[in-house]
């Protein structure tokens, strides 16, 4: 297989599971005993308030005349309307993305810039106690509730130490004194290209927490991977040959044993890239980060269930796409593996 | 591997013997909260409004909540919630998993075919967020918080029981009994269930801790245990509302979950090395 036809291939497989997340989220949504047109008016309903209700959102059709309404939003990029905000949940999504992409982006720019030479420096060291310190630490990072874990680095950075702002994306008084021009979405971005210093620090410093609280869980994984596979590597012949020619340790580490086992780190990369995603529903709300994840968690709390079937989907259908994404560059890196 | 040699490769790991005993402290600890916690009644919600948000002292080591009950008496009782949570979502993951997974991998075919496409679907969700979805249409509560997660888990052990299954089906003892005419089901049932159970066991054991962190998550977003009883996440969840103030209030809690999670991920660590260290690249 070319691998042009393989991406196509993949595509379509895709697609496929797209439609089967979609399918389950709907029933599981309709099948469970509850009655969104209820939900929908509100409290203190009267009946006629309710069947009308029903009307609206088409409750009174076959479910899977019901079905293929949803479908047929969806395609056209109607995800509902949210019963907590009654905005589109479309709309909300979108002027939230940037936000969460921002940070998430950070936050996985560390875990990688973290993880990757721990988990080689683990591997050469295996069993000493450097190993030992950074295993502690990378099972640390996937244990630690990241809820909880945001509140402590508040305790300490904002109330004890004064350093970083509590929470929040940019502190109001200086936008208010240094208004950003919005170009991207990305404050950090935006902030660099208009030569707008007072909102970059700012805004730089109100990440630093949510993306190290944020960055932990992948952290973890990226070490622990990058540690295994790099063992693995440093045991092949071509490393042997490498310290016999007397090339310099830096480079065989980094250069000759990395490359290849840089593939699987890869994959826990995009993997954790998910992860990170629903990390940022407890780590935005903690934070107050105005992103997809505090919009999820409230939707969640006020059980506004159109908001988090559309955070539902959108997540899962990007979960599928970063898989995907991970999986072709592998097989473009990787010259062993065979279509 | 031999049983005694895996024994001792995890002995020599001082790492695993350290989760081990917290599991074994905590299971004790669940077990008789009723004699260690000093507050019983307050553990489990009776008000004490006399004493509201006490920073830790001798009487309350662990401070009091915003309902002057005893911190300490309540992340005692937690342990109780957290580990039967953790239980509960496991066994029950299992329960809906595994059958699948062998009657996937024992047939073959078209079955399988069908069985793991479902399971593609569900493993298709990033973690935590189908049952999320799930917790939040089936409405707040500790059962629905169990069956939410369970829902979103059980793909993970229909793959393991299905490649067991595979590999026990190949093996002469089911080639014999299949030869004297017993039926699939039995053979399924005397011989490849019981077959592929250990793995499956470790593998359920390791995931404990995952468990009870995606449980406590659920419940820090109000949509797992309900108040008064006693649960980690919920915990902090309440307190998260005071703690610039009264910064023992969710950081005990939390503490405790941090502790019993990392015990759990530091066994399975351990166990995963041993056993096979590409068997899953899941750590979640």
């Amino acid at each position: 297989m070319k691998f042009r036809e393989y991406v196509i291939y993949r595509l379509v497989l895709a697609v496929f599971v797209i439609v089967g997340v979609v399918t389950v989220v709907f029933f599981i949504s309709r099948v469970i005993p509850s009655d969104p047109a209820a939900l929908w008016v509100g409290a203190h309903p009267t009946p006629e308030a309710i069947e009308k209700a029903r009307e609206q959102l088409h409750l009174n059709d076959p479910l899977l005349k019901q079905f293929g309404y949803y479908l047929w939003s969806l395609i056209h990029g109607d995800l509902g309307v949210s019963i907590r905000t009654h905005n589109p949940v479309a709309q909300d999504l979108k002027s939230a993305f940037t936000a969460t992409f921002e940070l998430i982006l950070v936050a996985e720019f560390l875990a990688v810039i973290v993880g990757i030479p721990l988990g080689v420096y683990s591997a050469v060291k295996k069993d000493s106690w450097l190993d030992n310190l950074s295993r502690i630490f990378a099972i640390s990072g996937v244990s630690l509730p990241a809820f909880w874990f945001g509140i402590v680095l508040q305790l300490i950075f904002f109330k004890h130490l004064g350093l970083l702002p509590l929470a929040g994306r940019v502190g109001t008084v200086v936008m208010l004194e240094h208004p950003l021009h919005v170009i991207t979405g990305f404050y950090l971005l935006d902030s660099l290209i208009t030569g707008n210093f007072p909102v970059f620090v700012d805004a730089l410093k109100h990440l630093i927490l949510p993306a190290v609280t944020l960055a932990m869980y992948p952290v973890g994984l990226i070490t622990r991977q990058v540690r295994s596979m790099m063992i693995e590597v440093l045991n092949e012949n071509y490393i042997r040959t490498a310290w016999a020619y007397g090339l310099p340790p830096k480079k065989i580490y980094f250069k000759y044993a990395l490359k290849n086992a840089i593939a699987p780190a890869l994959i826990t990369v995009g993997l954790s890239f998910a992860y990170t995603l629903i990390g940022a529903f407890l780590v935005e709300l903690i934070f107050n980060w105005p992103g997809l994840g505090r919009y999820a968690a409230y939707a969640i709390m006020s059980m506004d269930y159109p908001a988090v079937l559309g955070v539902t989907i959108i997540a899962a259908t990007a979960y599928v796409f970063i898989n995907l994404i991970v999986d072709l560059i592998q097989v473009r890196l990787d010259p062993r593996i065979k279509l | 591997m031999r049983k005694e040699e895996t024994i001792k490769i995890l002995l020599r790991n001082k790492l695993s013997i350290v989760g081990l005993s917290v599991i074994v402290a905590l299971i004790i600890i669940a077990i008789f909260a009723p004699i260690l916690a000093p507050y019983p009644d307050q553990a489990l919600g009776e008000p004490n409004l006399k004493e509201r948000l006490q920073p830790p002292s001798r009487l309350h080591p662990f401070g009091t909540d915003h309902l002057g009950r005893d911190i300490l008496s309540r992340v005692i009782y937690g342990a109780r919630t957290s580990l039967i949570v953790g239980f509960s979502v496991v066994l029950l993951a299992l329960l809906i998993g595994v059958p699948l997974g062998l009657i996937a991998g024992y047939f073959g075919g078209k079955v399988d075919l069908i069985i793991m496409r479902i399971t593609d679907i569900f493993l298709a969700f990033p973690p935590l967020l189908l049952a999320l979805l799930i917790a939040t249409t089936l409405g707040r509560g500790m059962l629905n918080a169990i069956l939410a997660l369970a829902i979103s888990w059980w793909p993970w052990y229909t793959r393991l029981a299905r490649g067991m299954a595979i590999s026990v089906k190949e093996r002469p003892y089911v080639e014999a009994s299949k030869a004297m005419g017993i039926s699939d089901w039995k053979i399924m049932i005397r011989h490849v269930l019981p077959n592929s159970l250990s793995p499956l066991i470790v593998q359920a054991t390791m995931d404990m801790g995952s468990a009870i962190l995606e449980a406590a998550a659920l419940s820090f977003l109000g949509l797992g245990v309900q108040p008064p009883t006693p649960d980690w996440g919920l915990m902090v969840s309440e307190g998260k509302d005071y703690f610039l103030n009264y910064w023992w209030y969710p950081v005990f809690p939390g503490l405790a979950i941090f502790i019993t999670v990392m015990a759990f991920n530091l066994l399975g660590d351990a166990v995963r090395e041993v056993i096979d260290p590409r068997l899953r690249r899941r750590l979640l």
